[in-house]
């Protein structure tokens, strides 16, 4: 994936208007198969992974005994004895090693990452285009989250209502042999509806206005999901699992930071990742993403700040420093942008 | 960034600013962070930034000098230097103080050669 295909700027406000096409082939995919690939599942993930039905989807963060974070995954069910692990590029091998150490019931594990292409159409005209390319010029109607196997210009293909630009759009899924006929397929089809190819800029400004988390910028070993302000994402009643224990006990002594979604007050300062984070002269925070926001037209962004208990974060006016000087900003509530 | 600023003399003045490879590299320029007039710059030191929508670039001097005008233009118009890097997107002029620094630069051809055009 690209950093931009021309400007990050034009292809963001293109997903936002009508469709963009992303190239994420980077991503991991991990199966896990047979009668103990449920439970296995369940006691790695925060979310409750029982609660699945067949063709279901869900997010999820996999912790550590600390609570701290080991990835966010997108955990598919195909049946209860097959499910798919979608995890970030940059931990594929850190998440095969974790599933190994703790397959401790005899599930089948198989890293699809190379076998398997993902490319993502998003935006309110991605539906229309996929129209295009299926059977009778109807895609079948999922819920968020859904997802089902469709033959795609004459490919199979799993579609999944899901994305990380805070639009309607789907992540399809084939075979590796047929990503590159897929990707020329598509391509012209999302140009056709006015859309463009997107780059790894645009999907990081359209991730963060839509409130998404970043793995290794604003969440990672070192955080936890309640930290990370995603508590609904962690089901402590779901019974055991690991990192239970300790989220627990954070949940009752209290989290003494957590993410914040902020915004600068000025039209011109952007903060960057690692920016220092003030209140009435204290520091309190640091800054893991920001941004100018193409569709909100401020510049935006996450950070972790310290909680002293007596404010609550929403409205609270903060300064960031900016090389050497300091500037307003507003915490503001997450997500930033939603349609 | 460094080293991808280009000047042009006017006499003992230098208007400075970033080339066309470099604003193409940078792209979605939306904020130019620039000195005051009347301060002063030194050769390779970091004078200004440029923000673009990805990330911050530090700008270098090619020269050292006084600063006798900025470009006002770029606060409201940043993307003058992405449409137009040797014209309206100029972003300073300097009154050279140091004229032995000139042979260390790079002239046009060989920076070619630099960026492998």
């Amino acid at each position: 994936m690209p950093l931009h295909y021309g400007s990050i700027v034009t292809e963001h406000l293109s997903v936002r208007r009508s469709v963009g096409l992303f190239d994420l082939s980077h991503m991991g995919q991990l199966e896990v198969c047979g009668e103990e690939a449920g439970k296995l599942l369940q006691n790695l993930c925060t979310n409750d992974i029982s609660r699945l039905k067949d063709g279901q989807a869900l997010y999820t963060l996999i912790c550590q005994e600390s609570g701290g974070i080991v990835d966010d995954v997108i955990v598919y069910r195909f049946t209860n004895m097959r499910y798919m692990v979608v995890v970030n590029a940059a931990n594929i091998e850190k998440d095969r090693a974790w599933l190994e150490t703790h397959n401790t019931t005899g599930a089948a594990l198989t890293d699809l990452s190379e076998k398997i292409v993902l490319i993502a159409l998003q935006g309110p005209g991605a539906i229309e285009t996929l129209n295009t390319l299926v059977p009778h010029g109807d895609v079948p109607a999922l819920p968020f989250f859904g997802f089902t196997r469709v033959t795609v210009a004459g490919i199979s293909t799993l579609i999944s209502r899901t994305g990380y630009t805070g639009e309607v759009g789907f992540e399809l899924y084939v075979d590796v042999h047929d990503g590159e006929k897929f990707w020329n397929i598509l391509y012209p089809a999302v140009e056709a509806a006015g859309g463009a190819p997107i780059g790894l800029g645009a999907r990081n400004t359209l991730r963060l206005e839509a409130g998404l988390r970043l793995y290794g910028m604003d969440i990672n070993e070192r955080t936890t999901p309640l930290e990370a302000g995603l508590a609904r994402f962690v089901k402590l009643d779901k019974g055991e699992f690991i990192g239970r224990n300790a989220l627990l006990m954070q949940r009752k002594s209290g989290i003494r930071r957590c993410l914040i979604g902020f915004q600068m007050l000025g039209r011109k300062m952007i903060a960057r990742t690692g920016y220092d984070v003030f209140r009435e002269g204290l520091h309190i925070g640091t800054v893991t993403s920001g941004a100018p926001a193409p569709s909100l037209r401020c510049n935006i962004g996450f950070a972790y700040i310290d909680l002293d208990g007596k404010h609550s974060p929403t409205n609270l006016n903060i300064d960031i420093q900016i090389r050497g000087k300091r500037y307003p900003a507003k915490i503001v509530k997450v997500p930033f942008y939603s349609r | 960034m460094e080293s991808h600023e280009w000047f042009r003399q006017e006499g003992d003045v230098a208007i400075i600013g970033i080339t066309d490879y470099a604003q193409a590299e940078i792209q979605d320029i939306v904020y130019v962070e620039l000195p005051d007039v009347g301060s002063y710059v030194t050769q390779k030191t970091e004078f200004g930034v440029i923000e673009s929508v990805k990330a911050a670039f530090a700008l270098y001097a090619p020269v050292s000098g006084k600063v006798i005008a900025v470009n006002e233009s770029l606060e409201d118009v940043p993307e003058f230097v992405n449409t137009s890097p040797y014209d309206a997107g100029w972003l300073i002029k300097i009154r050279m103080t140091e004229e032995k620094e000139l042979e260390a630069l790079l002239d046009a051809e060989r920076y070619q050669a630099h960026i492998g055009a």
